[in-house]
């Protein structure tokens, strides 16, 4: 495979050169070029206006497979502490579609110890059939048992789809499940739809911190893996009357489980407010906020509307509050309902962490702040006079004054 | 102990803005840099050397001018440097990066630990490290926020979840993945300027490896990006201003309509 350019096609309009997110591009002789350092993303493909550059594919490919044997969505069920996490509601109604689209079996995957009831509860959620290991080996997340017991299931039993939430669970031990069946995974999606032509999965994430979309297939490979970002998708409404089979397997081990780590110790530090990616409404505070006594008021508010306390990193740099607070290309990526930007001018650095919330509001006194160009309602003025004025209003809304 | 480091040479995508007009991306004025969270791999891998004795090796698989990322590597301390290669690479997705590296990791003999950052800043994946470990067969922590301890067996390091840390043990050898953190790294010393810039950087092409064709590159990786498009990010972008008691009312009212509040 190769990303050419048809000589006589290209007009020379430069066009390209911008799109390039590596820089493969020149002009030489006013004509197109792709360099070295192209590392065939194919984003000029989509930008040329004359269509002059195209992939070449080469004769190396791998034969293709037969699809048809691989059927299904599944979805891994994650828990931590006997809990089945909110994602899982999620990838579960996300999941239905995707079954629907192709007229298929949707099937919750879950890992635990003494945990029938939940398992039960899966099917309340859409599932038609839920597989649950029960293992004492299982009851906590270590990625060597988990990832042989899911690989296993899935060289057995071929789901077409295998999705699971992009958590610090999944992001780390399904990584290592696509690898051992050598197929391919998508990270981090935040929108799954089937091709309606091929019936592949067309996968949506953002890239370059959230400054570019792609769509990710995988054609030629079963099953096809993604994890999904919490919060994004609508979770699958809870339903007692909904059926489904469930299958409990006991007992994890045939020889093959990896236990090489082990997990000594889990601690769970107390937060004062709710868990970042959780959260509905995230009230942030920057570098405006002049010191670690600014933030008092950014709890304020944020306890006042049920909400998590987000931080810059130039907030975080200047220990004004810790690094687990901090929204960000280096921090933590958020997609809450609601994101209140205080005292943040809106590096592209914070932007790629918040930029993909529902709805934004900025609180700033330069009104030339880029913040304001993603905000939906940018207030200009000081957060110290602004703030206390829209908590008395809150108060005085919900008749608390 | 022999140490490797795996890092990433990505455009710095917080220079990298849309112009609104084409939709694409602006690139003008976009340096190379060393991925963010890779720096403090580099860092952890030199501090265990000081602590342990041993080597540091960087490694990385891309362009030819990924060169400038590991001669930096090398000023901040790495021992020697690595640089994986070939037009038969590119393209590569995370499953045939895993591959190509994990046969080129096996060429550098015995290696007890492997550090890699988080994730890279372009792709944002946070699947090569795991990646990797499976094909070469190893454990690995992912997301780790302190190292512990280590000996020659085995490791013991915090790894961080949604709502706190776990401590987790690993013998050796093992791959590690590092969140920001695990340390601050240093910035590179005059002595280790001189070094990058007289070391030698090896090569590594695709003859040298133990690799099949059909599993490099874009034609190897079971992925494809088929569509790349800007997200919709401009929004309605009402402007507030007046007294603080008049936009503040104006914007608790406009989110209480929302149901938002």
């Amino acid at each position: 495979m190769a990303v050419v350019v048809i000589k006589n096609q290209c007009d020379g309009c430069e066009v390209c050169l911008d799109s390039c997110p590596y820089d493969a591009i020149e002009m030489i002789d006013g004509v197109a070029y792709i360099n070295e350092k192209c590392t065939l993303c194919m984003a000029c493909l989509e930008a040329c206006p004359v269509e002059a550059i195209i992939s070449e594919e080469s004769e190396t490919e791998l034969p293709e497979l037969e699809k048809d044997a691989y059927s299904g969505v599944w979805v891994f069920a994650e828990q931590r502490q006997g809990k089945i996490s909110s994602v899982v509601a999620e990838l579960l109604g996300a999941g239905r579609k995707l079954a629907d689209a192709q007229g298929q079996k949707l099937t919750a995957v879950l890992f635990g110890h003494e945990m029938e009831p939940s398992a039960r509860d899966l099917v309340h959620y859409g599932a038609d059939e839920v597989i649950y290991v029960d293992d004492p080996i299982l009851a906590q997340f270590n990625d060597g048992p988990y990832a042989s017991v899911l690989s296993d299931l899935i060289e057995k039993r071929r789901p077409g789809i295998v999705l699971a939430g992009a958590t610090f669970m999944g992001r780390s031990f399904i990584p290592s499940v696509a690898s051992r069946i050598s197929t391919g995974l998508t990270a981090d999606c935040t929108a799954l739809d089937i091709d309606p032509e091929t019936g592949d999965l067309l996968q949506t994430r953002p890239a370059f911190g959230g400054n570019i979309m792609a769509t990710i297939i995988c054609p030629r490979h079963r099953p096809q893996m993604a994890t999904v970002r919490h919060k994004v998708l609508t979770p699958a409404v809870r339903d007692i009357h909904h059926k489904g089979e469930v299958h409990i397997i006991n007992g994890a081990g045939n020889g093959r489980i990896d236990e090489k780590t082990q997990v000594l110790e889990v601690v769970e530090e107390i937060m004062d407010t709710v868990n970042l990616a959780e959260a509905d409404i995230i009230v942030s505070g920057g570098r405006g906020l002049r010191d670690s006594e600014g933030f008092k008021l950014i709890e304020e508010l944020a306890v006042l509307l049920g909400g998590a306390v987000g931080a810059s990193r130039s907030a975080v740099d200047s220990e004004w509050i810790p690094y687990s607070h901090q929204v960000g290309q280096t921090g933590k990526t958020v997609q809450p309902k609601l994101y209140i930007a205080c005292g943040i001018s809106g590096a592209v650095q914070h932007l790629a962490g918040m930029q993909s919330s529902d709805v934004i509001v900025a609180i700033n006194k330069d009104p030339d702040a880029p913040i304001f160009d993603v905000s939906t309602y940018g207030l200009v003025g000081d957060l110290f006079q602004i703030i206390p004025q829209i908590i008395k209003s809150v108060k005085v809304q919900r008749g608390e004054v | 102990m022999n140490i490797v480091v795996c890092i990433k040479q990505v455009p710095d995508t917080t220079k990298v803005k849309i112009n609104p007009e084409t939709n694409t991306l602006i690139r003008e004025g976009v340096e190379s840099i060393i991925n963010p969270f890779d720096h403090y791999a580099i860092e952890e891998a030199v501090r265990l050397k000081e602590a342990h004795g041993g080597t540091v090796k960087v490694m990385t698989m891309g362009p030819p001018q990924a060169e400038t990322a590991l001669r930096e590597a090398v000023s901040l301390g790495a021992d020697e440097a690595y640089l994986v290669s070939d037009r038969a690479f590119a393209g590569s997705d995370t499953w045939s990066t895993a591959y190509t590296l994990a046969a080129a990791i096996r060429n550098l003999g015995d290696t007890d630990l492997i550090l890699c950052g988080k994730q890279a800043i372009d792709g944002d994946t946070a699947q090569v490290g795991p990646s990797l470990a499976d094909q070469l067969d190893i454990p690995f922590v992912a997301f780790v926020r302190k190292v512990r301890t280590i000996t020659d067996t085995e490791l013991v390091v915090e790894r961080v979840f949604e709502e706190g840390y776990e401590v987790v043990q690993s013998p050796l050898p093992a791959l590690i993945t590092v969140v920001k953190e695990i340390n601050e790294p240093r910035l590179p010393s005059l002595k280790g300027k001189m070094k990058a810039k007289k070391c030698e950087i090896v090569m590594v092409s695709r003859s040298e490896l133990e690799v099949e064709d059909p599993y490099l590159g874009l034609d190897g990786s079971p992925t494809r990006v088929v569509k790349i498009f800007s997200p919709d990010l401009k929004r309605a972008g009402e402007k507030l201003e007046g007294e603080p008691q008049d936009i503040a009312e104006k914007l608790v009212r406009n989110l209480r309509d929302q149901k938002l509040i």
